[in-house]
């Protein structure tokens, strides 16, 4: 048997993580065509290369069908409840950053923080008779986040992508989404809430707590970790 | 552990000597329409409940308690007064503790009746106390009626009051609130550069969202008005600190709350009603010399109930969800009533573990 390590499939992040591996030692590539989703380790013995989508990788690492995995600190706990008791970090990669924060319309000159937001919203359901919306796909995150703030009179409306042009669309009043320049928000014409900041969030190596180590496994992933250093 | 069978029977034994005591046996349905349910617990519920949903009715919900189709029911078409009594499965998301059962049985019981509150909080507490019976069990007892007319009676805005009212149940934004509204707190800076400027709607940004210019202008107002405020004053704030520190026994709590009702004469009807309460329960033979009172029991988890709230607890068992809770809800059923209102106390009570702390005691 061999450790299994999870690598999102696609584009810049699969490449960097390539590289970060490459600088320990660790060779990573497709094998075959680049269609293909089967990958090649070289440079350390008994480690497999499992190509997937990087939201699935957490799912993968709580199943214990991988030992490694390589994704976000945003889906591992917004997709594993208790994420730590499921998985370890073991070292962020140093990529990927992005910040979930709370967005509202730059034109909302009266709403800053969280306060605002509350008192906003209780205002809204009063006026247009339903709650004040909030797209995101981060359901889990950002309403304990919102529970613990004490904003009431919200809902969350469930946005898999284009998030930002959903208050444009007045499908959403304001948004929980993932930036890394702020770039789309702007130009979206929302604002990040001073105190909105959820979670920051990098690419990041996980492994598994719950995934069965035998002997083959248990020194391979001694030896990853001796690389790592 | 008691297996399912084991939790049936005494479910059905517990709903019999409700039934005994009067109620009839009601059974709603287990999906429930959500939207009802997010109107009225807010986002929340949707970490509490499950959903389901089909493309002609919408989102359902598994029922999360009874207490709220017994209401609609009773609104619908319920004579007065009525009890009723009921047991089956309700069911709760658990995310984070995965000792917590995500289904169980509750079997509760309901009372609607105009003409004597105080009689019947006595009467569903002491039924209660009486299914409990020999078990190792803490009565806490709270009246969420108190802080509502604490709050209601200040001296302050009504925009300030509704502020307090809406987070009420939120002890951690209530306290900011309030240290805020009484000046111990300052205005943010954002909030004072927006007030100071000479057009605070300038922005270069558009205009885009469903709200509109008119709303973000009456914010404004709003927030000048509430500069313009005075800050509740000590002697208030005072009184509402020992208020939300009351922990005694029920003769004693009541006695330092009449005193903390000189600083704040507006909760002298809701003690009042607390003290008919006491004699209520005396009457049935409860043992209020013994009976523990909190101010603020009942804050941070009973969101529907606004007066009288109860829960029994294992004394030995800390990590156990409470055994029973109940309260009196009558604002719910204004909520839920369409323009009718009737005043109205129940609870729930949660056989499997009763007998899993029987067990234990063997």
């Amino acid at each position: 048997m061999t450790l299994k390590l999870g690598v999102p499939s696609k584009g810049r992040l699969m490449e960097k993580t390539f590289a970060w591996f490459a600088r320990h030692g660790i060779e990573l590539s497709r094998a075959g065509s680049d269609r293909e989703y089967a990958g090649k380790v070289d440079g350390i013995e008994d480690v497999s290369l499992i190509l997937l989508s990087a939201g699935e990788i957490p799912r993968e690492l709580a199943a214990g069908r991988i030992h490694l995995g390589v994704t976000g600190t945003d889906l591992v706990h917004e997709k594993l409840p208790r994420w730590e008791q499921q998985v370890e970090e073991i070292a962020p990669l140093g990529f990927g950053q992005a910040d979930l924060v709370i967005a509202v319309p730059a034109c909302w000159v009266d709403v800053e923080t969280l306060d605002d937001l509350d008192a906003a919203a209780a205002a809204f359901r009063a006026t247009h008779g339903h709650r004040l919306r909030i797209a995101t796909k981060y359901h889990r995150l950002v309403r304990e986040f919102l529970t613990d703030s004490g904003v009431a009179d919200y809902t969350l409306v469930d946005s898999q992508g284009a998030t930002e042009g959903t208050v444009m669309n007045e499908t959403a009043e304001a948004i929980a989404d993932i930036t890394s320049t702020g770039e789309t928000l702007r130009a979206n014409h929302l604002k990040i809430l001073s105190d909105g900041l959820i979670l920051q969030s990098q690419a990041t190596l996980w492994r598994s707590r719950v995934a069965e180590y035998g002997a083959a496994e248990k020194a391979a992933l001694a030896e990853v970790m001796r690389r790592l250093g | 552990m008691p297996n399912r069978s084991q939790i049936q029977a005494r479910a059905a034994m517990m709903r019999v000597r409700f039934e005994a005591a009067g109620a009839q046996v009601v059974d709603p349905p287990l999906l429930q329409s959500a939207e009802t349910l997010l109107d009225l617990y807010g986002e929340d519920i949707r970490a509490r409940a499950y959903v389901t949903s089909d493309a002609l009715r919408g989102e359902q919900m598994l029922r999360p308690d009874f207490t709220l189709p017994v209401v609609q029911m009773h609104m619908r078409d319920g004579a007065e007064p009525a009890r009723y009594t009921y047991s089956g499965e309700v069911f709760r998301r658990q995310e984070h503790d995965p000792d917590r059962a995500n289904e169980y049985i509750q079997v509760g019981y309901e009372v609607f009746d105009r003409d004597d509150p105080a009689g019947a909080d006595a009467e569903v507490f002491s039924l209660f106390a009486l299914q409990l019976r020999g078990l190792p069990l803490r009565a806490a007892t709270g009246d969420i009626g108190i802080l509502t007319a604490a709050v209601q009676g200040l001296r302050t805005s009504d925009q300030r009051k509704a502020a307090l009212m809406r987070h009420l149940w939120r002890p951690r934004r209530f306290r900011a609130l309030l240290d805020r509204f009484a000046g111990r707190k300052p205005e943010p800076d954002h909030r004072a550069a927006l007030l100071a400027a000479a057009d605070p709607m300038a922005c270069d940004a558009p205009m885009i969202g469903k709200r509109r210019p008119a709303e973000i202008a009456a914010r404004i107002d709003a927030l000048r008005a509430d500069r313009d405020t005075p800050p509740i004053s000590d002697t208030e704030m005072a009184g509402l600190d020992s208020l939300l520190g009351v922990r005694e026994t029920m003769p004693y709590a009541l006695e330092h709350l009449r005193d903390i009702a000189v600083d704040l004469p507006q909760i002298t009807p809701a003690l009042d009603r607390l003290e008919a309460r006491i004699a209520a329960l005396q009457a049935r033979g409860v043992d209020v010399g013994k009976l523990d009172f909190e101010a603020s029991y009942g804050r941070t988890s009973m969101e529907y109930y606004d007066g009288f709230v109860f829960g029994f607890y294992a004394e030995r068992r800390p990590d156990l969800p409470p055994i029973a809770t109940g309260g009196r809800y009558d604002a719910l059923t204004r909520r839920l009533g369409n323009g009718a209102e009737i005043p109205a106390v129940g609870g729930v009570l949660r056989p499997d573990l009763m007998l899993e702390i029987e067990e234990a005691g063997q």
